[in-house]
């Protein structure tokens, strides 16, 4: 059953990958779709057998490499984090596949679409059920390259490139952390394998094992603690925390389901994941948890600020995400791991959707992203609309929707902990808790409440900055409908509802948005704690975390609450009731306006630091180094030297017969000469 | 008395007086021609010569030979100055530089 989950999706990608364009674009999306479906059915079955079961496994696939002490194999690791990761990332993207049809009909590569997704689900898999570091490396990237592949999946726009290479650019200084982090593992434990590192950690950090152990001049417990930050580093980068986010909102340029799935609900979670899988290590590097809590609940903060200004209506929601990885990784922090992976596991629905949705908008607005030239789409597209209000009020944290549970239990975590950064974390995640809801429903009534901003000039040079990408884009696939298609009305300007193969996904994905923090609240932070997560996830004994956060004041417990309502009632207040108030408080401070409209001006400060810098190294090598020096003293040097000889040589060739004539009989005469001196001995 | 030298210093005087008429002419291409004419000559001068001195009719029947090929070769190299002449409107070895690299 395993290997099914694992490499029916490889499988899939293969097929659409490599027959796409034999067998036409449907039957590759039926393929890949089914395939993946099938992988999530059987991903649910695992996750009863193992969470609720005793099916907790290791399938050894086969041997990968072995060299010297370094043995490393294919593995797939079945426990309790393992089956929840399968669920979310096979369910998520099943649904996403599904979306897709519907969302992408009209473009013209779509079997490189779909196999792009399957190969992406394929490494995600092969991420989240390795036994060892290297595997788990070896899905990371592979990740990095899917999420790569489809941000610059429209490639034909400039700025879509840009994206990608800016999102594998930044990804490569966390990867660059994490190969580090495992070349330090490996030294310290002399394996990669978990079944290996885990038992020996606590005998080095605080038993013998560890005794007078020296590296770099830090002891057993630094090692460990460096350990820790250079996977955590790997981690940053791929969940884009503070420092090295700046990839995800340009990752917004690839098409919305690629948005939802990886940019949202699956990869960018790979990195709670692996501080999860980690804990072991995490839990005996208290300094490492320190700076984890630190910087998650620094991301927490400044991306919800950063939220509450944008006018796109992806990049709100890709703060939106930026912001909700903060709150997990604040969790991680803490050592509440498993309430790190509840929010994970519920972030996932409910992220998913409020993506998929605003997709659903963007086909209904024909690839309108600008909120500001949206509202009033609400009595248009009625179901669209409901589905963003569902995921919406999961997100803010609405009584016994999924987020109340999980992100409520993090805040609650947050104040109860007595670890460092904890009271910091806790403040950022209450105030973060206020941001969110009020971006949140800022983009909900701009989008579909009021009067409509859209119509006559849609479409048209009046919304030049964030579309016009995509219009173009729009433009050459005009080419490619088929008259009879549904779309024949593309040149009509009134939004409409999306096809019942977008709307399934969306209503599956909001069952779960408003159920699955109830189901499954037991296991995460509840009692149902040991039977499920077994050995899952490491807690020290003298970890009661998850004890302490059911024992806080009602005001802690309510705090998160009121926040939500306070931020409704601002952005009610703001985009309903008096629409003028947001443009005159811009205009009050445009300083703070300004700053978080730049995102803290993030870009333009890494564009002074790190990309001219390294563009004046490129450019000085390839001039001078290469050039100058290499070419120069190399091949461009030895043919101008042949050219100088030759060149010297060539006069030689007068052209005057006479001097030819005296050249032969010169020869002839030297000839007899020397025949005349060798004759006479 | 006249000797097998006298007659090899002629020959010797001849062929050099055509070779210099080829290096030294700047003129035109007809003195190198007959400067060809003139070694050819010197050349069978001392072919006669050791013919005679040595009681061997070969080397008369050669120098007989080396005339025939020169006839021939003067009549070719003629006729190609001709051509040229039409095609080109000179002879001077100045301007026959073709072949210059």
């Amino acid at each position: 059953m395993y290997h099914a989950i694992v490499f029916l999706p490889l499988l899939g990608f293969l097929i659409a990958g490599i027959f796409g364009r034999m067998i036409g674009p449907r039957p590759s999306e039926i393929v890949t779709t089914s395939f993946v479906a099938t992988s999530a059915v059987l991903s649910w079955v695992a996750l009863f057998s193992v969470g609720y079961g005793d099916g907790e496994t290791t399938v050894r696939i086969a041997n990968w490499m072995v060299s010297g002490d370094l043995a490393v194999d294919w593995a797939l690791r079945i426990d309790a984090l393992t089956v929840v990761m399968l669920v979310v990332v096979n369910s998520v993207s099943a649904l996403v596949h599904l979306y897709s049809m519907g969302y992408m009909h009209e473009d013209p590569s779509r079997s490189r679409f779909f196999a792009y997704l399957s190969l992406f689900t394929f490494a995600m898999l092969m991420l989240v059920t390795s036994d060892n570091l290297v595997q788990m490396f070896f899905g990371w990237e592979g990740v990095g390259l899917a999420s790569y592949l489809l941000i610059g999946f429209w490639y034909q726009k400039e700025s879509a490139n840009a994206a990608a290479m800016k999102a594998f650019v930044v990804n490569r200084v966390g990867d660059f952390g994490f190969a580090l982090g495992i070349f330090l593992v490996f030294y310290l434990f002399g394996s990669t394998s978990f079944d290996v590192i885990f038992p020996q950690v606590e005998a080095f950090a605080t038993g013998a094992a560890g005794e007078g152990f020296s590296f770099l001049g830090l002891d057993a417990q630094g090692t460990l603690t460096l350990a820790c930050l250079l996977l955590f580093m790997g981690a940053m980068g791929k969940s884009a925390q503070f420092l090295l986010h700046t990839w995800l909102p340009d990752a917004m340029e690839g098409p919305t389901p690629v948005s939802a799935l990886i940019h949202a609900a699956t990869m960018v979670t790979a990195g709670v994941f692996l501080v999860a899988r980690m804990s072991p290590l995490f839990e005996f590097a208290p300094t490492a948890l320190v700076v984890v809590t630190g910087i998650g609940a620094l991301t927490a903060f400044f991306a919800a600020t950063v939220g509450l200004v944008q006018n796109d209506i992806k990049r709100v929601i890709a703060y939106s995400t930026c912001s909700q990885l903060g709150y997990m990784f604040v969790a991680m922090g803490l050592g509440a791991y498993s309430v790190g992976m509840f929010h994970l596991f519920t972030h996932a629905f409910f992220k998913a959707l409020l993506f998929l949705g605003a997709g659903s908008v963007i086909h209904a607005m024909h690839h309108e992203q600008d909120m500001r030239n949206m509202g009033g789409l609400g009595k248009v597209i009625p179901l669209t609309a409901v589905m963003m209000v569902i995921g919406t009020i999961a997100l803010t944290g609405f009584p016994f929707t999924a987020g109340y549970y999980s992100k409520d239990a993090i805040i609650e975590a947050a104040y109860a902990s007595g670890a460092g950064m904890s009271d910091v974390a806790f403040i950022a995640t209450v105030l973060a808790a206020l941001f969110t809801s009020f971006y949140s429903w800022r983009l909900f009534f701009m989008t579909f409440a009021g009067k409509a901003r859209w119509g006559a000039g849609h479409g048209h040079a009046a919304q030049a900055d964030a579309a016009h990408g995509q219009t173009t884009h729009g433009q050459t696939t005009h080419g490619q409908t088929t008259p009879g298609d549904d779309h024949g009305h593309h040149h009509d300007h009134k939004p409409h509802e999306s096809p019942p193969v977008m709307l399934i996904p969306l209503v599956l994905l909001a069952i779960g948005a408003l159920v699955a923090g109830y189901f499954f609240k037991s296991v995460f932070v509840g009692d149902g704690y040991e039977a499920f997560w077994g050995d899952a996830l490491y807690t020290r004994p003298d970890n009661t975390i998850l004890h302490d956060l059911h024992y806080v004041p009602a005001w802690v417990v309510w705090s998160p609450f009121v926040m939500m309502v306070i931020g409704f009632a601002l952005a009610y207040w703001m985009y309903v009731r008096d629409t003028a108030v947001p443009a005159r408080i811009a205009q009050e401070q445009p300083m703070l306006y300004r700053f978080l409209l730049n995102k803290w001006y993030f870009d333009e400060l890494y564009d002074i630091i790190f990309v001219r810098p390294a563009k004046w190294l490129g450019r000085f090598l390839w001039r001078t180094g290469d050039g100058k020096i290499i070419d120069g003293m190399g091949p461009d040097g030895i043919s101008a030297r042949v050219l100088d000889t030759t060149s010297w040589v060539v006069r030689l060739q007068t052209g005057y017969v006479y001097h030819y004539a005296f050249t032969m009989l010169v020869g002839v005469a030297a000839l007899v000469t020397w025949y005349l001196i060798a004759g006479a001995r | 008395m006249i000797t097998l030298v006298h007659f090899l210093t002629l020959a010797a005087i001849l062929f050099t007086l055509g070779v210099l008429g080829i290096f030294i002419n700047r003129k035109n291409v007809i003195v190198i021609l007959m400067s060809i004419e003139l070694i050819l000559l010197s050349v069978n001068i001392n072919l006669v010569a050791f013919s005679s001195f040595l009681n061997d009719i070969v080397g008369q029947v050669f120098a007989l030979f080396v005339l025939t090929v020169a006839a021939a070769e003067a009549a070719i190299g003629l006729a190609i100055l001709v051509i040229f002449f039409r095609n080109r409107g000179t002879i001077a070895v100045e301007d026959i530089n073709t072949m210059k690299g």
